[in-house]
Formats: structure tokens, sequence, C-alpha cells
């Protein structure tokens, strides 16, 4: 029993030294914080962002909502049961844009930096949605696997359903992946709406094989991964043999996979962040927008989630510059086409291929 | 305990039995699932130009039972054979084998989908080594993207159900009645057919309904092992609601999803109820030993090394993949070294980006521990105070226990959503987010929970309660002479199993999770979403990490049990 009351005691004393020592350090300034919404790629320097909450006496929480597509919608739903979950979102792309600005998520924002952006990022004239980072969806493949077979690369969309190609490419489910809705948007812009069908058609006669997303389609099917898979093309990034390069095991002289950037065989995806409307923290969300756009954060941005600034000015590191290729012209469609369509391709597409 | 029994006070009691689980599953399952369907449907009322599709309904509602029929019978024929083996047969090795078949349970699905491929894939081992035996060019083995595929992830994931319950009760089983009815003359066919399998059945249906649920909600093995041609209501679910935004057709199927689970458990309970034995119960040591006869033998090796190659295999090619190096295979990397590395490990504490999302090793393992722990504690005790409010609810059980049971028919993607929606609204938008991911675990452990306790609970002999009674015990007595220590060993189970439920769960609490107090599967998935041999290796090391973790997890919660007590 004296034992027990011993340790009683103690903890007591434990208790209350600890109150005591909390009391004279309660913040003079009132913080306040800040909720960022982001896909699940999202990454920043920790360092940043202490700097922008020291500056300006904030809290930043960040929650990953999922991939680009799930995350949006977490946050329309939200928004329309009137408890949104963020006051900023970053990680819009432009395969969603219009949906978000069709559901009046955001309030407009005239950034100053917006100044200094090419106007080619600019896909939303209202400034709700603001451009931040850019990067394409590119075919990768197998450098090794290429060179043993003496196979030239494919340089073309046509190219792929060429019968020497069969069975080589692995692709993601448009329905399920945002890579994968990527490349779709690719081939719909080449071959339009009238052709996409014939072109997807002959390539599951050459059979190109589909999974669910992006992890299964580079770890388990790609061959020029550590998965080791049987395919030696990929549907990835424009920057995924940067980081094939940077986080190989040991020093390389170049990256063991490539990507193929010829006309029109890649897709450009930008990504907007914008302040949700009603937030009750406007300034501070503002503010944040305007570190988004900042020098630092551009500059932090390719090592981090491997894409590229939006900045002009902003220099790219040495490594990412020079593993990662920029295709001259990637496609595109109008974005209040993808709006309108968007989901009856996608239905169709899943009816074509996996049906 | 008279007064549980006697007339009066009971109803009191009853109720205060129920104040608990009902006010848990009314705040955690019923308000966020009803909030989010009421918006869901709205949506439609305002008419969104979304539809139904009563074709699509239907026929994803036919492929999720049929592949859950077929997943559930061969995780019976798998687990029976083993839940025997493991409750009767000491044999070298009985106890490391009974730990690795539990290991599958926690393991997020992107890691078994890469250690199927490491295993079963176009260059994996079994596939290289076909190709180098019989000189063949092309990979003779094609599982990934298939119906088999699901099919043996779900046995690879679910045969632990079986085994620890259905073992744990074979174990349990008063050794003096099979005795009797030997010494009556029955043949050994006999004793089982009318012995054992009646007393056998509540665990074993219990058990199956389980895995059944389990596999009729299976999201995550049927989108990546699956692949896309393959769609559970759960998968549909996801991408309805989170990729196509049609919400109204989302919460159709999850309706759906629901209603099935409710048919289930109720037709579960006709089925079951009737037969549950009394007096079955035996708190002694379990009788094991090494099998004798020839047959026995043979039973025991075929079973375990059926068990080897199904949860073992998959599990050392992960294992060994963190720790081996293979990229000098691979044609234009330097001076690579193939062979034993502990790089992957090392990378893990070195924080090379310095991204805000780094989280070294402990701190993971901690959040994870601490997690899995208090979602053991919350799901334990409030199993127990539900299957004795069942328990003294008589006929009335029948019709609570299916409700009890829904939470596991719950879409994560749905319930996860309600999270969201209800949590950030007032009364709750002061509650942080961290605190209410153990509750959201709790909620899935629940029913596992009443599961295993509720039929050993009704086990227990009136008549001992009586005795202890008479003899002037006051129930808490009773409780902590009679019922506890008949209880105590499917505690341990349901321990083990809610601890290791939080530590894999990946699914509704997503969407609770706010990157502050990062667990493991977070880690893991962090890594594996980039491109890079360190990313591939270090998410391959993480997932070792967890299995590590959930083993000596197991190993504690079990070596907590009351001295001298042999866990079947």
């Amino acid at each position: 029993m004296t034992i027990k009351r011993w340790i009683s005691a103690a903890l007591l004393m434990l208790l209350l030294s600890a109150c005591a020592s909390q009391a004279p350090t309660a913040p003079a300034k009132e913080v306040r914080e800040l909720t960022v919404m982001t896909h699940d790629s999202f990454a920043v320097s920790a360092e940043l962002v202490a700097r922008f909450e020291e500056e300006n006496q904030a809290k930043v929480t960040f929650i990953k909502g999922g991939d680009a597509g799930a995350a949006l919608n977490r946050l329309i739903l939200t928004s329309l049961a009137g408890a949104p979950e963020a006051d900023v979102f970053y990680g819009l792309d432009n395969t969603f844009l219009s949906r978000a600005l069709d559901n009046a998520l955001f309030e407009a924002y005239a950034a100053p930096a917006l100044g200094r952006i090419p106007d080619a990022f600019k896909l939303d004239p209202g400034n709700r949605a603001l451009p931040i980072d850019y990067g394409d969806v590119c075919i990768n493949y197998d450098k090794a696997w290429f060179a043993s077979k003496g196979l030239p690369l494919p340089q073309s969309l046509e190219d792929l359903t060429n019968p020497r190609y069969k069975g080589l490419l692995v692709v993601e489910n448009p329905a399920t992946s945002s890579p994968g809705l990527s490349f779709f948007l690719a081939s719909v812009a080449a071959f339009g709406e009238a052709g996409w069908q014939e072109w997807w058609k002959a390539l599951k006669e050459n059979g190109v094989v589909v999974v669910s997303d992006w992890e299964s389609a580079y770890y388990t099917n790609f061959s020029g991964s550590s998965g080791r898979g049987s395919q030696p093309l990929v549907v990835s990034y424009a920057s995924s043999p940067a980081a094939e390069l940077i986080y190989a095991e040991t020093p390389l002289e170049e990256p063991p996979t490539g990507s193929i950037v010829a006309d029109g065989t890649c897709w450009r995806q930008i990504e907007f962040a914008g302040i949700l409307k009603g937030t009750p923290n406007r300034q501070l969300a503002e503010k944040f927008i305007d570190f988004l756009l900042s020098k630092a954060f551009q500059e932090d941005m390719p090592l981090q989630m491997f894409v590229y600034p939006v900045l002009p000015d902003a220099v790219l590191p040495a490594d990412f510059a020079r593993a990662s290729a920029v295709p001259d012209r990637p496609a595109s469609l109008d974005p209040q086409l993808i709006a309108a369509k968007r989901d009856e391709w996608v239905q169709a597409w899943t009816a074509l291929m996996l049906k | 305990m008279s007064n549980m029994n006697g007339k009066r006070g009971g109803l009191w009691w009853k109720l205060l039995l129920w104040l608990l689980p009902a006010a848990f599953l009314l705040i955690f399952f019923y308000q966020p699932l009803t909030a989010i369907l009421r918006l869901a449907f709205s949506m439609r009322a305002e008419g969104g130009g979304q539809s139904f599709l009563p074709g699509l309904a239907a026929k994803t509602f036919a492929f999720t039972l049929w592949q859950a029929v077929l997943s559930t019978l061969l995780t019976l024929v798998i687990g029976l054979p083993a839940a025997y083996l493991f409750s009767h047969y000491e044999f070298a090795g009985r106890k490391f084998l009974r730990l690795i078949a539990l290991l599958p349970f926690i393991l997020p699905t992107v890691v078994v989908a890469v250690s199927f491929n490491s295993l079963l894939g176009p260059r994996g081992w079994l596939n290289v080594g076909l190709m180098a035996l019989f000189g063949l060019s092309e990979p003779p083995v094609r599982l990934l993207n298939s119906l088999p595929a699901i099919l043996l992830a779900h046995v690879f994931y679910n045969s632990s159900i079986i085994i620890r319950i259905v073992g744990g009760a074979w174990s349990r089983l008063d050794q003096k009645l099979t005795q009797a009815a030997q010494m009556l003359g029955a043949n050994p066919w006999q004793v089982f057919w009318e012995v054992t399998f009646p007393l056998l059945l509540p665990a074993a249906a219990g058990a199956s309904l389980l895995v059944f649920l389990f596999d009729f909600t299976s999201f995550g093995v049927v989108l990546m092992l699956g692949g896309p041609a393959f769609a559970t209501l759960e998968v549909e679910i996801y991408t309805q609601a989170l990729y196509l935004f049609n919400l109204p057709l989302a919460g159709l199927l999850s309706l759906i999803q629901l209603a099935f689970t409710l048919l289930v458990a109720w037709a579960h309970n006709r089925v079951s109820l009737p037969r549950y034995g009394k007096a079955a119960l035996s708190a002694e040591k379990a009788n094991l030993r090494p099998p004798r006869t020839k047959k026995e033998k043979v039973f025991t090796f075929v079973t375990a090394a059926v068990l080897i190659a199904l949860l073992l295999l998959p599990l050392l090619s992960l294992v060994t993949r963190s720790l081996v190096s293979l990229e000098a295979e691979r044609g234009e990397r330097g001076e690579a070294q193939t062979g034993f590395t502990l790089r992957y490990y090392r990378e893990l504490f070195r924080d090379t980006t310095g991204s805000i999302f780094y989280v070294p090793p402990a701190v993971a393992v901690r959040n994870s521990v601490l997690y899995a722990a208090a979602a053991m504690l919350i799901a334990n005790m409030l199993g127990l105070i539900t299957s004795y409010a069942l328990h003294f609810s008589g006929r009335l059980a029948r019709w609570l226990e299916p409700v009890l049971i829904l939470p596991l028919g719950a879409s994560a993607v749905t319930l996860g959503l309600g999270f969201v929606i209800v949590f950030r609204r007032a009364p709750w938008d002061g509650v942080s987010f961290s605190i209410l991911i153990p509750f959201a675990h709790a909620l899935v452990a629940l029913p596992l929970v009443v599961r295993t306790l509720l039929p050993a609970l009704r086990g227990i002999p009136d008549s001992l309660r009586q005795a202890a009674s008479t003899l002037g015990a006051g129930w808490a007595r009773v409780f902590r002479e009679v019922d506890l220590p008949l209880l105590l060993r499917p505690l341990l189970v349901c321990m083990v199993f809610a601890f290791t439920i939080s530590l894999g769960e990946f699914g509704a609490s997503s969407f609770l999770s706010t990157g502050r107090n990062p667990t493991i599967p977070v880690a893991i998935y962090r890594y594996i979403s980039q491109p890079g041999a360190l990313n591939y290796g270090q998410a391959l090391a993480m997932s070792t990490i967890l299995l590590v973790v959930c083993a000596l997890g197991s190993l504690a919660i079990e070596k907590a049990r009351l001295p001298g007590e042999e866990l079947f």
C-alpha cells in the first residue's frame, strides 16, 4: 500500500511540474491553423514548412486525400455536406480541373506571382485554380531489354499496335488511376473522338496489359523497375528515370530506364492549387498559395515530387535535369471537352477493354 | 450473478450492459453511415444526370458472391485440417508455423501483391525455376490478374481465422465427451459426426461467416491481384464514389452490400443457434501429443507442407527480397553487387530528402503499436460487454446478433467518407482524428471479437455459476473465478486479432489520417509510390518490420496468459 501511495505521489508531482513548466511558454501570439488537402504523392521539405509556419505564426496540417481525383471528390463531398475538409487544396490536375470549377469549390485569388508564370499553364482565367507544377505522363522503357533485343523504340502511339511490340506494354486503368487517365486522354487527343476506340481495339489485339494502379504497373509488370516484371514498356512519368537515377542502390552513370517523349505520345499534367470557398482563414490561405509559388518551394518540388516548377526562373537540380526528358509537343485537349465527356469515355473504354 | 438471472433486477442489468455497445455503434457506425447515404441519395434527387445502372449492380453483386463463396470454401479446405493439426498434434516447428499463419492477416495488399509477384510473377522464383528446369522461353505460370490469384490471396489472408477460432474451440472440447462416446462403442467417424461436429459447429460457423464477409467485402486483393477485369461491390463503390463521382450508385451498392451482410448473418444465426452445445468447454490444458500412427504422421506432414507452401513461401520471398540486392542482373547498372544487403534497412533510418513526411522506422512502429494497443483494448472491452449483453438477451439475441455483424459489411470507402463528414461538424469537430483512428479499427475488430467470445460464453455451463453463487460468491467473484478462466483463451485469440487488424488496417482509417502520426502501412505506401530501386527495397524492408512487429505483438499477448496455461 505504501509503495502505491509513493508512486501516486510521484506521479502527481510529475504532473504538476509538467503543468508548471508548460505555463510560462504559452504563446504570446495566437497560432493560426491552416489545413491543406493534397493528393497522395505530395511531399515538401520539412524545413520550408517550418519556415512558413514561423513567418506566419501558423500551424499547417496536410491531409493526403488519396489519388488526385479521389482527393477532389472528397473535398466536393465534404463541402456539399457543409463541412469543407481544408482551407487550401493542392494537387488538382487539368483532367479534373473543370469538375472543381463547376462545383464552385474555390475562391478566386490573383496571386502576385501569377504575372511571372507562362500563360500556357493558366487554364483558369478566373484565377480560382492557380498552376503550381507540371509533369508529363509518358511511356517509360527498359533500356537493357531494348538493347538486348535490338528492337527500335516505338516513336508514336500508332507504333504500339505494330506486332513487333506485341505484349510489351502495360497501362493503368483510366477509371482508377490518374496516369492511366492521362495516357487515355493522350490517345483521344491523337485519334479524336471517333478514332480512339479503333486504336485501343488494335492495342488490345496486340496484347496490351491493363492493371489497376501505377504501383502494380510499375513494380509488378514493368521489367525496368526493381520488380522485374515482363513488360518493357510502361505508362509512367517523364521524370521516373530521374527517380531511378536518384534512388539507385549504387551511383549510376545513367538511369536504367528512359522516357519516350515523341510528339503526341505524352500527356501534360498541370497541377493547381486553390483556396476553398468559405474558408475562415482566407488571409493565411493566400499566404500559403504565395508560398507554393515562391522560388524556394518551386525549387524544392522536383526532388520531392518529381514534377517541374511552373516558375520559369526556378533552377532544376542537376541529376533531375539530366535524367528526365521534356516532350516538345505533349498532347492536350480542351478542359471543357474533358469535363463534358470524361465519364462517358471512361465507361466506353471499360466496356471495350475489360468486359 | 443471481441478479443477472433474476426476474426483477435483470432488466436493468441488461439495459446497462447494452448502453456502451449501443452508444459506440451509434456514434461510430450508424451516424457516419446514415450521413453519407443521405447525402448520396440527395444528390440523385437533385438530378445530376447520374444513374443507378441496375445491370452493373447485378453483375457486380453476382461476381462478388461467387468469388466469396469459392474463397470461403477453399479457406475451409485449407483451414480445417490445419485447425485440427494445431489443436491435436505436437510436432517440430508447430508454434512457429502457427505464428506464421497469422502474419498474412496484417499485410497491406500492396505488399502482398509484391510478395506474390516475387514468388509467382512472370519473373518470380517459381517461373524462373520452371523455365530453367525445362528450358522454356516463356514463363509457364501466369497467375497474376486472374480469378485464381484472387482466391489464392483470400486463402492466404484468411486461413488464420479458421485456424485460430476453430482450432481454439477444438482444443477446448471436453475430451471426456469423446472418450465417453468411444467407450460406448462409437467408431471414430461416429464420434466426430455426433459429438465433435455439433460441439464445434458454432465456432466453425462463426469463423466461416467472418471469412465469408471478409471475402465478400474484399477490396485491395481484387483491385491489385485480380486486376481491372474484376470488381467486387467494394471495388465498384470505390470507383464510383471516388473516380466517377456517381455517389448515388455508390450509395446503392453500399446498401446492397449491407443488406446482404445482414441476410447472411441472420441466416447464419438460424443455422447455428439451435445447436449450441452446453457443457462443451474444458479449461484444462489442451491435450497435445506427437502423431503416432503412420496415418497421423502423413496427415501432419502433408498439412504442414501445404501451410508452408501457401503461407510461409510468399512471406519468405518478401523477407528475402528485402535483404537481397538483385540489381546486377539489370544490364545498365554499373558495378552493383548481388547478394545479401542491409542497405534497405539502413536507408530507412536516413532522412535523405528532408521531406516533412519522412518518418523514422522507430516512430512508425511506435505509432502503429500505440494505435493497435488502444484498438485492442477498446474492441475487447466492448466485445466482452456486448457478448454478455447478447448472452443475457435470450431470444432477442437472434435479432441483435446480425446487427452487430453489420460493421463488417460496411464499405470502407462509404464509412470513411461518412467519418469525414460527421466528425468535421459540430458537436464532433473538436475531436482529434488521431483519437478516432483506434475507434475506427475497433469497429472492424468488434464483430470478430463478439463472434469468438459468444460461442465460448454460451458453452459455459450455468450449473458452474449457480454452484458458485450457492456457495456464496458474488457476481464479481463468479465472473472472476468461473467465467474468466473459461473465457481467457478465446479472449487472447480476440486480442491477437484486434491487434493485428489495427496494425494492417488501411481502409476506413486512411480517411482519418492527418499525416501527423504515420503508421507502418503509411510509411510502406510512401516508399512504394515512387520509382527507384531504393524506394522499392525500403518498402519491402518496412513490410518486413511490420511482420516482425506483428509477430512480437501477438507473441507478447499470448505470453500474458495465466502461468501454466497452454494455448491450444
